[in-house]
C-alpha cells in the first residue's frame, strides 16, 4: 500500500476525462496505459457485456461512482433506494435475460444489505457479480468507519468472493469473477476493493475474459454408458414420470428438454423455478410438484417406476417425508453440479452433465412412444382437483374475489406472454400454480430462500432484463411493505412494471398454517396497510384498488394498457387456504385437497 | 448400507490453490452443518503453489462422501479425497517439556527414550523436551508417564497422513492444467469407490 501511486479520487476525474477516448478509441498497447483501478473495472463491465448496473453509492466505493460519471453512455446505472433492492433487481434482471446481474454497493452497512440477495441467488443459482467497496487497505481490522468483514460475511452466500486491494489485480479477478458466476452451476460472485485499489493508477494492457482456473471444473464430463444405462431404465419403463427443474432453464436446453420429453411421450412435472421450461399448456405438462404442486405430480411420484430428475435438487419442499419418497422407483438424476448427485435423493442411474449436452445425448437412445393410459392417470388426478379446488379458486361463487381468479383473468389478458414476478407466500404459490407461462424465463420468483421482499425491486430488474416483455409484478400485503421503497426506483428511472397486490390483509401463508397446524392461534399474523394506492400516487405512479368482481376485468385492462407503472390492489379472501397441501413432515402421497 | 451410518473416524484429503480464505470456506462446510473437526492440518504440498489439507472428523461415510463433494466443489479446491484409517498411514508429532532436574534424578531417561520410541530435542539444565511421534495413544502413553514427574508443557500437532493406495498428485495437477483434463481428474472417483456407481 504504501508505495503504490495513490491519488485523491476527486482529482483524476480531469485526468479521467482525457484518457477515455484513448480507452475507448484504441485498444490497449502493448506497453499499456495509465488508468485507475476504478477505470480499470468499467472497461472490464463493457467486455463483459454488462449494460445495466444497479447500485447505490457511499464513501468506500465513491472513485467507482466518479469513474461511472464518464461511462454513463455506456453503463447504464439505475439508483436504487436501498442495497437489497438492488440485488434483488439485480438476480431479476439476470433470470429475465439470461445474463450477470451487476451490483454495485460501498462498505460497511451498503455491503451487509446484500447479504440476503446473495443468499437468495446461492440458493437459486442466479448469476450475479456485485462489487462492494471497501475502506483503505492500510484501515483493513481496524475497526474503521463502514469496515465490515464482507469476505467472511459473504463466504457462505457466494459462489467464489474475492477482496482487491491493489489495482494491477482488477482485470483478471473480474474475469474470473465473471467467469464463476456464469459458467457451470451459475451463483453469486463478491469482490470487494479497497478504495486505495480503486483510486491506484497501474499500467493496463487490455481485459481479457477467463475460460479456464485450473482448480474449477464447471462441467463434469459427460459420460456416455450412464446416458446408455439411462435409456435402458427409460425403454424399460411402464409408468416413466419427469421432474424438471430451473437446470433446464440456466443451461437453455428448453429445446433439448421438448424435444426429449416429446419423443419419450412421458410425462412432466415441474419444480416452481422449473416453470415456463416448457409451455403451461403441453400437453405432456402435468402439472407442479411440492408442497402446493399439483395432485396428480405428487401422489404418482410415488407410484412411477422411474423417475428422470433433470435441472433440480429435490429440495424438502418438493420432496416432502424424503423416506417415503419415490422409494418404488429407479432414479435418474441429470445435474450438473455433481454435489447435487444422491444428495437428499440416492440415484440409480447419475447422468453428470450439462442437460443441453446430455439431453441430446439421451433422446437419441429413447424409444418414440406414447403412455396414454399413464398419462390418463394424472388427468384422473387433475379432474378430481379441479372439482374440489381449482373450480372454486378459479371461479368462485363467494362475495370475496379469490387470489386465483385475479390470475386467472390476467391469463386471459397477458395470453401467457407476460413475465410474472411473484414474492414468497399465499399469492406465490397460487401464481405458480395458475399462471399461465407460454415462454421460458418467466417466471421469476423466490423458490428456494423463499425472500419476502423479492418481487417488487426483481420486478424492476427483470423488465430491464427484457424490456420488450411486459412484467407483472404479484406480491402479498405483507411482502410489498417490505422493499416498497422501490417505488422511488421506479419513478426516478420511468421504468415500466405492473404491480398486483393480493391484498388479505393477512401474512396469509403463515395465518394458514397457524389455521391448520395451531388450532387457529392467530400470533401476529394479522397485518395492517397503509392506503397503497396513495403511497404509489407519492411516488406518481398511478394506481386503483378493487373490492368487486365485476371491477377486476376493466381494472387489468386499465393496468396493462397504461403507459408505465401502475399498481392494482385487489382485495381478496381474507381467510382462504391454498390447496392442496403436503403437510410438512406427511409423504407427497399424502397430499391433502382441503 | 448400514455401514454407510455407523459413525467413524474419516481422513478428508484436500489439494487446494493456495488462497486466502480457503480455510474459513471449507471450515465452515462443517459448521453448518455441526460437524465437529476433529484435526486439521493445512501446509504447501510437495508441488509448488499448492497446499494440502489433512482432515478428520468422526461421521459416517454417507456424510463424509456428501462433505466431500461439497468441498470439491469450492472454486479453489482441486480434489477431494476421503478414507478411513484403514486407508492411511498416519502419524501426529508431541512435543513434551519436563524439568530437567527432575527427570535427570527420578526417571530412567534411556528406557523411557527407547520404550515411547521418543528423543530429546532440547536439553538445558532447566527444562528438557522430548518429541514422540505416532498414533494418539501413543503419544498420550508419554504423557501419562511424564505426568508424575511434573510435566511443564505438552502440546500435540494435527494428524498428517499419507493415503496407502495413490499415485499422488502430480500427474493429475498437469491434467488440471489443460483446457480439457482427462476422464480421472474430471470425474469423482472418489464418490463412488467400491460400489461403481450402481447401487441398487
Amino acid at each position: 500500500m504504501n508505495n503504490l501511486p495513490v491519488q485523491h479520487a476527486g482529482a483524476i476525474t480531469e485526468y479521467m476525462e482525457a484518457i477515455q477516448e484513448i480507452l475507448t478509441e484504441e485498444k490497449p498497447t502493448e506497453t499499456g496505459i495509465e488508468v485507475s483501478g476504478s477505470v480499470a473495472l468499467l472497461e472490464a463491465l463493457i467486455v463483459e457485456g454488462v449494460d445495466t448496473i444497479f447500485g447505490y453509492p457511499g464513501g468506500a466505493i465513491m472513485p467507482i461512482y466518479d469513474a461511472l460519471f464518464d461511462y454513463n453512455d455506456k453503463l447504464n446505472h439505475i439508483l436504487v433506494r436501498h442495497e437489497q433492492g438492488g440485488i434483488h433487481a439485480g438476480q431479476g434482471y439476470a433470470r429475465s435475460s439470461g445474463k450477470c446481474g451487476v451490483v454495485f454497493a460501498t462498505s460497511g452497512p451498503g455491503a451487509t444489505n446484500l447479504v440476503t440477495g446473495l443468499a437468495d441467488a446461492q440458493i437459486d443459482s442466479t448469476p450475479l457479480v456485485c462489487i462492494t467497496g471497501q475502506v483503505f487497505a492500510h484501515l483493513l481490522g481496524t475497526d474503521a468507519f463502514q469496515e465490515t468483514d464482507v469476505i467472511n460475511i459473504t463466504t457462505p452466500v457466494t459462489k467464489w468472493n474475492y477482496q482487491v486491494t491493489d489495482a494491477t489485480e482488477i482485470p483478471e479477478v473480474i474475469a474470473k469473477a465473471f467467469y464463476i458466476a456464469r459458467s457451470g452451476r451459475p451463483g453469486p460472485v463478491l469482490i470487494d476493493i479497497t478504495k486505495n485499489a480503486q483510486i491506484q493508477l497501474f499500467n493496463y494492457k487490455g481485459y481479457t475474459p477467463c475460460n479456464h482456473i485450473r482448480s474449477y471444473r464447471p462441467k463434469p464430463i459427460v459420460r456416455p454408458q450412464y446416458i446408455q444405462q439411462a435409456a435402458e431404465l427409460i425403454n424399460e419403463a411402464k409408468k416413466p414420470f419427469i421432474l424438471f427443474g430451473q437446470g433446464v432453464i440456466l443451461g437453455s436446453a428448453e429445446q433439448e428438454f421438448k424435444a426429449f420429453v416429446e419423443k419419450s411421450g412421458i410425462p412432466a412435472a415441474w419444480t416452481v423455478l422449473g416453470a415456463g421450461a416448457i409451455p403451461t399448456d403441453h400437453p405432456l405438462n402435468v402439472g407442479m410438484l411440492g408442497m402446493h404442486g399439483n395432485y396428480g405430480p405428487n401422489v404418482l411420484t410415488n407410484e412411477c417406476d422411474v423417475l428422470i430428475a433433470i435441472g433440480m435438487r429435490f429440495d424438502d419442499r418438493v420432496t416432502g417425508r424424503l423416506d417415503k419418497y419415490a422409494k418404488q422407483a429407479k432414479v435418474i438424476h441429470l445435474d450438473i453440479d455433481p454435489a447435487e448427485i444422491d444428495k437428499n435423493v440416492k440415484s440409480t442411474v447419475p447422468v453428470w452433465g450439462d442437460c443441453k449436452e446430455t439431453l441430446p445425448l439421451l433422446t437419441a437412445l429413447v424409444d418414440e412412444k406414447q403412455h396414454t393410459e399413464w398419462l390418463a392417470k394424472f388427468n384422473d388426478y387433475t379432474r378430481q382437483e379441479v372439482e374440489q379446488v381449482i373450480e372454486k379458486e378459479l371461479n368462485p361463487t363467494t362475495a370475496e374475489m379469490t387470489m386465483g381468479e385475479v390470475i386467472k383473468q390476467l391469463n386471459e389478458l397477458t395470453k401467457g406472454e407476460a413475465i410474472i414476478v411473484t414474492d414468497v407466500g399465499q399469492h406465490q404459490m397460487v401464481a405458480c400454480r395458475y399462471a399461465q407461462f407460454n415462454n421460458t424465463r418467466s417466471n421469476v420468483t423466490s423458490g428456494g430462500l423463499g425472500t419476502m421482499g423479492f418481487a417488487l425491486p426483481a420486478a424492476i430488474g427483470a423488465k430491464f432484463g427484457a424490456q420488450d416483455r411486459t412484467v407483472v409484478a404479484i406480491i402479498g400485503d405483507g411482502g410489498f411493505q417490505m422493499t416498497c421503497q422501490e417505488l422511488g426506483t421506479i419513478m426516478q428511472s420511468g421504468i415500466d412494471v405492473k404491480i398486483i397486490i393480493l391484498n388479505n390483509r393477512f401474512l396469509g401463508m403463515v395465518r394458514q398454517w397457524q389455521e391448520l397446524f395451531n388450532s387457529r392461534r392467530y400470533s401476529f399474523v394479522d397485518i395492517q396497510s397503509p392506503d397503497f394506492v396513495a403511497l404509489a400516487a407519492a411516488y406518481r405512479i398511478p394506481g386503483k384498488c378493487i373490492e368487486d368482481r365485476k371491477d377486476l376485468p376493466s381494472a387489468l385492462n386499465e393496468m396493462l394498457s397504461n403507459k408505465g407503472s401502475f399498481l392494482l390492489e385487489v382485495m381478496v379472501t381474507k381467510e382462504n387456504n391454498v390447496f392442496p397441501m403436503v403437510p410438512q413432515g406427511c409423504s407427497v402421497s399424502e397430499i391433502r385437497l382441503k | 448400507m448400514t455401514q454407510d451410518t455407523e459413525k467413524q473416524e474419516f481422513n478428508i484429503t484436500v489439494y487446494t490453490e493456495n488462497q486466502i480464505g480457503l480455510l474459513n470456506r471449507i471450515a465452515i462446510i462443517f459448521t453448518r452443518r455441526k460437524i465437529n473437526i476433529d484435526s486439521l492440518n493445512t501446509s504447501p504440498s510437495e508441488i509448488e503453489r499448492i497446499h494440502r489439507f489433512n482432515i478428520v472428523i468422526t461421521e459416517s461415510e454417507d456424510v463424509v462422501r456428501k462433505l466431500t463433494r461439497q468441498i470439491e466443489k469450492q472454486v479453489e479446491v482441486l480434489k477431494c479425497y476421503y478414507h478411513t484409517n484403514a486407508d492411511v498411514i498416519w502419524q501426529e508429532m508431541a512435543l513434551y517439556k519436563v524439568s530437567t532436574d527432575v527427570i535427570a534424578e527420578k526417571v530412567s531417561v534411556e528406557r523411557l527414550l527407547r520404550e515411547n520410541g521418543a528423543r530429546v530435542v532440547v536439553l538445558r539444565k532447566d527444562y528438557t523436551v522430548f518429541e514422540t511421534t505416532g498414533h494418539r495413544e501413543e503419544t498420550d502413553n508419554l504423557i501419562s508417564i511424564l505426568q508424575p514427574y511434573g510435566l511443564i508443557e505438552f502440546v500435540r500437532s494435527a494428524r498428517v497422513a499419507i493415503i496407502k493406495d495413490s499415485d499422488g498428485f502430480n500427474r493429475k495437477l498437469r491434467e488440471f492444467e489443460r483446457l480439457e483434463p482427462g476422464e480421472d481428474v474430471i470425474e469423482n472417483e472418489y464418490l463412488n469407490q467400491g460400489q461403481k456407481v450402481f447401487t441398487m
